[in-house]
């Protein structure tokens, strides 16, 4: 036991949130030992397999160290080896929860570098889908974040919702989850009869819906109690390790690259950005609340703006990107994603490197957890939105 | 306004269990311990549907359907499937404190059950210090809890163990104080004697016959939100805590002993909600002041007839579920408290609140 | 803690909100007794048609797990009629889908240029061990009878490529078709006392037939065979038309009078015989010219070469004969390949001389559904497979009623 140790300790807690202060008195040579308590890689609060490592003193944490990796699956050279369609396959993998932003990075990607025309009214489905699976992943999110919290009923709700939309989005592209939708240079084939019409009735029902979860979760004085003041990330911090999406946005930083770098038609409607202040969990959650929100809008927009016309281009009958390399980055549901294309001209990609979002975000929990009780830390750990396998990749 | 207190004293006398109107030795200590038993297996399988079927409905879902009619039996099953598992036990665990630990906690939770009076003379047990006894029973629990967290040699386990024992420690206190200021109130620490000197008890100054929940909304606040607390349900399930600790004491537990702990969880909540029934909400009558259907005006045994008896018992359960729906509800709305925010809303708020109660009880009770 | 409202505030909303809902109807299925209407495209299962797998290969080589496991032979076609060149083909043995390694990514069935793999909703497949969820053709088969029509595209929609081209396709005819009336309408008038006019025009005129309905009696034929009922329903609905077709025709040849049918006669040319296999280069260069792809414009150039060709050789026929007019010897040419059309499959009346093979067309034999021994226990000889033996011994032995019946009507 160190000296530093000990001050550390006499010191009374500055940990956010009423935490218990531990004092010592005399000379503090109490002989206590830290606990390392592994949560994960099979731990009911890291939804997948991610694993952190507490170091704990009581309940304190003294450090965390993310380990990541556990679910690795080479996503970067499987690509190498697929052509451009069976990617739009394996893209929509990594992060589960959002499998048309996946794919539609991919696909403006091959379309920049083949230097393709991608007709009007695709881009307008496109942009729907995105936004359409934004809300899926968020309301994933926001059940599984109040779940973590404690608050088992949240969860029902988001799926009822959840289920309404992956059944709309099933008629237009056969999937639930991997919608398997893109195609260098548009959509693989339009959307059904009706479609506009029940995603507007879907859209009010989320909107009618949508109070109940600031009722239940947002506004409930636990759930402050437990989110407030719990794991503030400054904005330099969370811009030093690229946090991005509802994380980033939390501590103040309006960066959104629908707004900020704007790609299909978002440069033709309304984006509001919701921020937070402090960049604590209640901030990040209040984000992510708010952003289901602002997808419906840009929703109710794509609706009224939606052309009449073809959603895809001639393809040669191999699609080959020619030889260069390109750098996309599209604004997924958990933040930046980002592909880097090179291409020697062949049907397969030379190389497709991945900047997920999940990855980048992780990499703020050393710093949020350190001083907070494991109960925070868990907090925080649902705050941070991640998917593990757009960590692991 | 002395003389509806002497009177309440007087009823003390009155209590005579169903089960004594048997001949013999033998015939009403087998009869007493058949009730106690079918209530301890019976009631919490009632409250347990009710908690599924209710926590199903509120979010937006059915619940159980399959198992009996309305899925009913869905308890009964998961007992036989609990049964069925394998019984393990962790390589390092401490062998016989893990395998007993559910016992203890088991045990006394089925002994509260003998002095909870259900309905007039439907008691196994009345005597001077019946409510002493029932909160010294419903504490001895944590117990169990504290050996299956440390024994399970699981660091999820031993936090959740520390945790409950921690809560228990803090939240006996207010729930002894409120429960203390009843017996302030009434003048007797024998549960029959309170649910009787409800009957005729009238609010300080006026003529209005009430059940001490009126006087003591806030002891009752107090008595609810402890015993919650000392249950370890929603919002208060810390050493459970599934996204924290995984599942706390009970990680390492599987089949019966599982069960086990299960079946304690929800004795614990009808026995809480029965000593609530009892020391706030009249027991089993089912206006204050006015005598049950069948039952003349004192309420006890010997009052009533037969079916005034079973009314009784009717509505003392359906209180006790009205109470489990309450307590089914703030687990259903509410996410979980943080540990050193439980110890807080304890000592900065019930604590405090629950001392000025009886303070203010028992000066009541000395000025009038 | 909440800063704009009271305390409490958030408790007695999160109360409100869950007491509300115990009041409201689950909004949960109870599964295998209620079930939801899942989408036309819904990726449940890969069904197969294996009657329109030529084994090319192509969805298990782009699968992108390798999950498809196809295994054929080759064999031979002996020729289609004196002097041809016998044919080689792909018979498909076995066809296998694992749906343990499948990824459901739609590939294959994107892939198929010949529609042999669908997508199905069905998705009640589950095993209790992997091994399993390796589905063979017979399954894959039944579970094509379970795959819905597509759904109708949204109203901003394109329509779909085939539709459109059948669009342009359809509107060049009826171009085509008033051009050639009002060439006609001149030649009448300049050459009326050639005589060749009239009976020309009235079989220039194909009968247009309503589709939609079906043929209640190919209908039932088809479900007593055990046909699954989408499918009956469909080759109820091609029977239906032809059917009426034909009838259509008879009710205008009868119209036209003794005399149509005399002129009828008289200029039909013989038969010509074309070797296919050669290109219309013309045809080719204007197809490629207009984007169509290599293979589509190969073969359409092919056909319209065989067309050419024919005409080309009944003209001279034709000019040898009487030296009747071009026009209506081209006239005779297009009904010849209309009537070959809507004699459907039965490709053997080619040999047959036009007339024979206009009157077999308009034969009806009942009960289709019995098959010609003979001809059945020589394919099965000849090593054919079972489902192919038996549809062309059914073929075989309509062929040889409707051949029977004409005789007796030539006896009368």
């Amino acid at each position: 036991m160190s000296d530093l140790d000990t001050k550390e300790r006499i010191q009374p807690a500055t940990a956010p949130g009423e935490g218990i202060a531990v004092q010592f008195v005399g000379d503090a040579d109490f002989p206590t030992q830290d606990m390392s308590v592994s949560i994960g890689p099979a731990h009911p609060a890291t939804h997948g397999v991610f694993r952190i490592v507490l170091e704990l003193d009581g309940e304190r944490v003294k450090q965390a160290t993310p380990v990541v990796g556990y679910m690795h699956r080479g996503f970067e050279k499987l690509a190498e080896h697929r052509d451009f369609r069976q990617i739009m396959a394996l893209v929509n993998r990594h992060d589960w929860l959002s499998g048309f932003s996946n794919e539609l990075g991919v696909a403006l990607a091959v379309e920049q570098m083949m230097e393709m025309e991608v007709p009007d009214r695709a881009q307008w489905i496109r942009m729907l889908m995105a936004e359409w699976n934004r809300i899926l992943n968020h309301l994933m999110f926001v059940g599984s974040y109040a779940l973590e919290l404690g608050a088992i009923t949240p969860m029902f709700y988001a799926f009822r919702e959840r289920d309404d939309i992956q059944h709309l989005l099933e008629s237009a592209t056969g999937g639930r989850l991997h919608f398997t939708y893109n195609q260098p240079g548009g959509l693989k084939i339009d959307l059904p009869k009706g479609f506009l019409k029940e995603s507007v009735q879907v859209s009010q029902t989320v909107r009618t819906r949508l109070p109940d979860y600031f009722d239940l979760v947002l506004g409930n004085e636990i759930f402050q109690g437990r989110t407030k003041g719990v794991g503030p990330l400054p904005p330099d911090v969370a811009l030093s390790v690229g946090a991005t999406g509802p994380t980033l946005q939390a501590t103040g930083v309006a960066e959104d690259s629908r707004v900020t770098e704007p790609y299909l038609k978002y440069g033709e409607i309304d984006v509001e950005v919701p921020v937070g202040e402090n960049g604590d969990s209640f901030d990040r959650f209040y984000c992510l609340l708010h952003r289901i929100r602002t997808s419906l809008d840009i929703i109710d927009q794509i609706h009224d703006h939606m052309p009449a016309g073809p959603v895809n281009t001639k393809l040669p009958k191999m699609v080959k990107a020619p030889e260069g390399a390109t750098y996309v980055r599209t604004e997924n549901p958990l933040g930046q994603l980002g592909y880097w294309l090179e291409s020697d001209g062949g049907r397969t990609p030379w190389r497709l490197k991945m900047r997920t979002p999940s990855f980048s975000n992780v990499q703020t929990m050393p710093y949020l957890m350190e001083g907070a009780l494991l109960p925070d830390a868990i907090s925080i750990l649902g705050s941070v939105f991640f998917v593990v396998g757009d960590i692991d990749r | 306004m002395m003389a509806s207190l002497t009177h309440a004293t007087t009823t003390v006398a009155q209590t005579v269990s169903l089960f004594d109107g048997f001949d013999g030795f033998v015939l009403p200590v087998i009869l007493k311990l058949v009730f106690v038993l079918a209530a301890f297996f019976v009631l919490p399988l009632v409250g347990g549907y009710l908690e599924h079927k209710v926590m199903g409905r509120m979010q937006h879902r059915r619940g159980p359907v399959e198992a009996g009619p309305f899925g009913s039996l869905q308890l009964v099953a998961d007992g036989i499937k609990f049964i069925q598992k394998e019984d393990l036990i962790p390589s390092a665990a401490d062998r016989w404190v893990f395998a007993i630990a559910p016992g203890v906690a088991l045990v006394p939770a089925m002994l509260v059950f003998l002095v909870i009076p259900f309905g007039p003379g439907v008691f196994a047990l009345d005597f001077e210090l019946g409510l002493f006894y029932a909160l010294a029973a419903i504490s001895v629990s944590v117990l169990g809890v504290l050996m299956g967290g440390w024994a399970s040699a699981n660091k999820f386990s031993l936090i959740g163990g520390l945790r409950a024992g921690a809560q228990l420690v803090a939240y006996e206190l207010p729930l002894i104080i409120a429960a203390i200021t009843v017996a302030v109130q009434a003048g007797t620490l024998s549960l029959v004697g309170i649910v009787e000197s409800q009957a005729t008890f009238q609010l300080f100054g006026t003529g209005i016959n009430v059940w001490f929940v009126f006087p003591q909304i806030v002891g009752f606040a107090i008595f609810f939100v402890a015993a919650m607390a000392e249950l370890s349900r929603p919002p208060f399930d810390m050493p459970i805590g599934d996204s924290e600790l995984v599942f706390g004491y009970m990680t390492e537990y599987t089949g019966i002993k599982y069960a086990m702990y299960m079946l304690t969880e929800y004795a614990g909540m009808i026995s809480m909600s029965a000593l609530m029934v009892v020391l706030y909400l009249g027991g089993w009558q089912l206006l204050p002041g006015v005598p049950l259907p069948g039952c003349e005006a004192g309420g006890g045994l010997f009052d009533c007839s037969p079916t005034g008896i079973a009314l009784g018992v009717a509505i003392t359960i359906a209180k006790i579920m009205a109470l489990v729906f309450l307590m089914v509800w703030a687990r259903v709305a509410y996410p979980r408290l943080r540990e050193d925010q439980l110890q807080r809303v304890c000592w900065l708020v019930l604590v405090p609140l629950s001392l000025a109660n009886l303070a203010v009880v028992t000066i009541a009770k000395v000025v009038f | 803690m909440a800063a704009t409202s009271p305390p409490g505030t958030g408790l007695l909303k999160g109360l409100g909100v869950t007491v509300k809902h115990l009041f409201r109807r689950p909004s949960t299925l109870m599964y295998p007794y209620e079930r939801d209407d899942l989408a036309p495209r819904t990726r449940g299962v890969i069904a197969l048609m294996d009657e329109n797998c030529t084994v090319c290969m192509l969805c298990a080589r782009e699968c992108p797990d390798w999950c498809i496991y196809i295994e054929s032979h080759k064999e031979t076609v002996p020729p289609a009629k004196e002097g041809g060149r016998a044919r080689t083909r792909n018979v498909l043995d076995r066809f296998a889908i694992d749906f343990s390694l499948c990824m459901y990514c739609g590939i294959c069935v994107e892939v198929c240029p010949f529609d042999a793999l669908w997508w199905s909703p069905e998705f009640e497949y589950s095993e209790y061990n992997m091994e399993g969820l390796l589905h063979e053709m017979e399954k894959l088969r039944e579970w094509a009878d379970t795959v819905p029509a597509p759904p109708p595209l949204d109203d901003g929609a394109q329509p779909p490529a085939e539709v459109a081209d059948a669009i342009e396709k359809a509107e060049k005819e009826r171009e085509l078709a008033e051009a050639k009336a009002a060439e006609q309408a001149q030649a009448e008038e300049q050459g009326a006392d050639a005589g060749g006019g009239a009976p020309a025009a009235a079989k220039a005129a194909e009968p247009k037939v309503e589709a939609g309905q079906i043929d209640q009696e190919t209908y039932d034929q088809l479900i007593a065979e055990g046909k699954s009922e989408r499918m009956a329903r469909s080759k109820a609905k091609a029977a239906y038309v032809k059917k009426e077709k034909a009838r259509l025709k008879a009710e205008a040849d009868a119209a036209g009078g003794d005399e149509a049918a005399e002129q009828a006669a008289a200029p039909k040319p013989a038969e010509v015989h074309v070797e296919a296999g050669q290109i219309d280069q013309e045809t080719y260069d204007q197809l490629i010219a207009e984007g169509k792809t290599e293979r589509m414009a190969r073969a359409k150039a092919k056909a319209a070469y065989v067309k050419k060709e024919k005409a080309r050789l009944r003209a001279e026929a034709e000019g040898q004969a009487e030296g009747g007019d071009a026009a209506a010897s081209a006239d005779a040419a297009a009904s010849d390949d209309s009537e070959q059309a809507s004699d459907g499959g039965a490709q053997a009346a080619a040999d047959a001389p036009a007339q024979e093979a206009r009157k077999l067309g308009d034969v009806q034999v009942e009960g289709a559904g019995e098959i010609d021994q003979e001809v059945y226990d020589q394919l099965i000889a000849e090593g054919k497979n079972e489902r192919i033996a038996r549809s062309k011994a059914k073929a075989a032995w309509v062929k040889k009623r409707k051949q029977e019946q004409l005789d007796q009507e030539g006896d009368a």
